[in-house]
């Protein structure tokens, strides 16, 4: 772990009751932030000017079909472990504008225009697997040479600043998929909340401007002790673990297993895990034009696979059922994302257990085809 | 795509030059590219899909077939079943459409040349393999003998029955027609499924390449058939239909297992999707 002075490492100590400036130096940079707020019960990301907007002294209860918030009397910020949403719609809105058609008097069609430029964006209060996310969703619309052109542009305006977790729930299993509890990489800033104020460190030359603006007090020795040791305590803590890095093993030849079926049995299809899992991309493209058809535009809006519609082809779906979708949606998350962009899909964030209705647990289920594998 | 730059994803503006009845529900549009620029930038290879978009309505994925008589113009063909095709069935000359492509990996043209060729097409899959059938006449020697075998339901799903006469003419080129359904309809040509033909043509199957269209049933029939008489797997290619929104391997729809069907397809080498494709609502 860190073991030498905060000087040497570039970590730098910002008590508790200075957080705000953090958020006037960002408003002076150009940025409108975006951090975790408490609304209706639940923690979203929402745009806010004032570090006491943050939720403060509270903890999330996590377990399949279940979510709550209690207060606790630890006065930490960050205190909780992961937002109901992660960040999915600031880097890829719900539904958004593509381009527009307009028919002219004459018949004549044109295109255009892309839309206006973003506004920078600090997205203040990422876990390790939100970042892990936006690292895979990078990977998928942004292939080289080949960008998703409004990805593109939504991303190239954010600045990202992780906090460490000081608490895991649990549904929580990140150290498995080795996507946390620590945000090792792809912040521009990162902090570390201690009972008495955060560790912060720039992990980009942007964050690096900042954290020098800011014109903090290295941390001590024992300030980073203290971050490393609750890092460790929440690794430990996490009661689940995914049973393989790399499905693809266990699920050759799996295509036709009587598991399928028995979770099929109990999928609702509602697609609350593919609205809330932070690598779920899939979109449709729709069209919404104006009454009198003089314009219309392209948009794209959030899709699932667990829909009719997903596979539709000729009016009929390619896969039929609920067995058909939910085996889509786990082998692809588990298995295909390796073939595809050389990682598995899943940061082990345990939203889509958490919100499952009916409470299944994508560890749980997984691990079947791990043992179905190791009987046989 | 080696030859052309990744395409835009907003459209290009192409002009319906005229629209052609194929069969009762099946059409051709002769489309015109408006901007001379993209005209001549614009590059396909054969098995290639544009994005079709009809204003208002939205868009489809329709393989792209050459012209026989301009190369300045960009053919699709088209059936008539959703509300988007439906729409661009009542188009008129001189109407206009948008057009954003081509997309996808195409028939492996190149590394056929000196081969002999199968084509097995049903019904409306002849349609992505005629600028593959055009390449080879453009090239004819470049190619060894050529096989088109097309099946259809009844006579009259037959479309471009000018160009099967055309291929007929061809040198070293034989061509099987088979009609599955009507067996007692006036069809000059086979009354039974394309499967019972394939062991008659003049090719040499071991060093052949095969290229296949149509329904999944079919092809996987097909492929298996030519397989035990000699094809190798690896020289079988099919081209898969998705639902396809983007084109471009983003939207999600198309997927079949670690496969983006519009990107990394849709045509495919047998030993990358046969298995699957006999695998139920995969």
């Amino acid at each position: 772990m860190r073991e030498q002075k905060g000087a040497t490492l570039g970590i730098y100590f910002l008590p508790t009751e200075h957080l705000q400036r953090l958020f006037d130096q960002l408003k002076q940079a150009g940025y409108t932030v975006v951090a975790p707020q408490q609304v209706d019960g639940a923690i979203v990301y929402r745009e806010t000017e004032t570090a006491s907007t943050l939720p403060q002294g509270v903890v999330d209860r996590q377990q399949p079909g279940q979510y709550r918030l209690e207060t606790t009397p630890d006065p930490r910020y960050f205190g909780w472990s992961s937002g109901v949403q992660g960040v999915k719609s600031t880097l890829f809105p719900p539904q958004e504008l593509l381009w527009q058609s307009t028919r002219q008097a004459d018949g004549q069609i044109q295109f255009g225009p892309l839309r206006a430029p973003q506004q920078p964006v600090a997205l203040l209060g990422l876990r390790s697997c939100d970042l892990a996310a936006i690292r895979l969703m990078d990977k998928h619309f942004l292939r080289s040479g080949e960008e998703d052109p409004w990805y593109q542009q939504c991303r190239s305006h954010q600045l990202l600043i992780a906090v460490s977790c000081s608490h895991a729930s649990e549904s929580c299993f990140c150290a498995s998929t080795a996507t946390g509890p620590e945000p090792e990489q792809g912040f521009d800033l990162r902090l570390d909340e201690l009972a008495s104020g955060f560790l912060i460190q720039a992990g980009s030359a942007v964050g690096n401007r900042l954290l020098l603006d800011l014109a903090l007090e290295s941390a001590t020795e024992l300030q980073i002790a203290e971050a490393d040791e609750s890092l460790g305590a929440v690794a430990a803590s996490q009661k689940r673990a995914i049973a393989s890095n790399d499905f693809r093993p266990h699920f050759l030849d799996k295509t036709e297993s009587p598991i399928w079926e028995q979770i099929a049995e109990r999928c609702l299809g509602c697609g609350n895990c593919t609205a809330l899992c932070p690598t779920c991309f899939c979109h449709r493209e729709e069209e919404v034009a104006t009454l009198d058809l003089q314009q219309s535009s392209h948009q794209r809006v959030w899709d699932s696979c667990f829909s009719d519609e997903h596979s539709q082809l000729h009016g009929i779906p390619v896969r039929t059922g609920r067995r058909e979708r939910y085996r889509q949606w786990m082998t692809h998350k588990l298995a295909g994302w390796h073939d595809q962009f050389g990682e598995s899909g899943c940061v082990g964030c345990g939203r889509c257990i958490t919100w499952c209705p009916v409470g299944i647990d994508l560890v749980q289920e997984s691990a079947r085809f791990v043992e179905a594998q190791n009987d046989a | 795509m080696p030859d052309s730059m990744h395409p835009s994803r907003i459209p290009m503006v192409a002009e319906v030059i005229d629209r052609q009845q194929e069969s009762e529900d099946v059409f051709t549009l002769r489309l015109q590219l408006i901007d001379p620029q993209q005209r001549s930038n614009y590059r396909f290879q054969p098995g290639q899909f544009n994005m079709v978009y009809l204003h208002g309505v939205g868009e489809v994925a329709i393989s792209i077939v050459s012209d026989r008589e301009d190369t300045t113009l960009l053919n699709h063909t088209i059936r008539a079943v959703g509300r988007v095709t439906r729409g661009l069935e009542q188009l008129q000359a001189g109407q206009q459409i948008g057009l954003r492509g081509p997309y996808g990996r195409g028939w492996p043209m190149q590394q056929s040349k000196g081969r002999d060729l199968v084509m097995v097409t049903g019904g409306l899959g002849c349609a992505p393999v005629v600028a593959a059938i055009s390449a080879v006449e453009q090239q004819r020697v470049d190619y060894g003998r050529l096989a088109i075998i097309e099946g259809v339901r009844h006579h009259q799903d037959l479309i471009y029955p000018e160009r099967f006469h055309h291929w007929k003419q061809m040198e070293r080129t034989e061509v099987v027609l088979c009609c599955s359904e009507d067996k007692a309809a006036p069809w000059p040509w086979h009354t039974d499924r394309v499967t019972a033909h394939l062991d008659e043509m003049d090719i040499d199957l071991p060093q052949a390449v095969a290229f296949l269209c149509g329904p999944e049933g079919m092809m996987v029939a097909a492929a298996e058939t030519l397989q035990q008489q000699g094809l190798a797997a690896e020289s079988t290619w099919l081209s898969l239909e998705r639902n396809m929104q983007c084109g471009d391997g983003f939207c999600g729809h198309c997927q079949l297992g670690g496969y983006f069907v519009c990107k990394d397809g849709p045509v495919f080498r047998w030993d990358e999707v046969g298995a699957a494709l006999k695998v139920k609502g995969l």
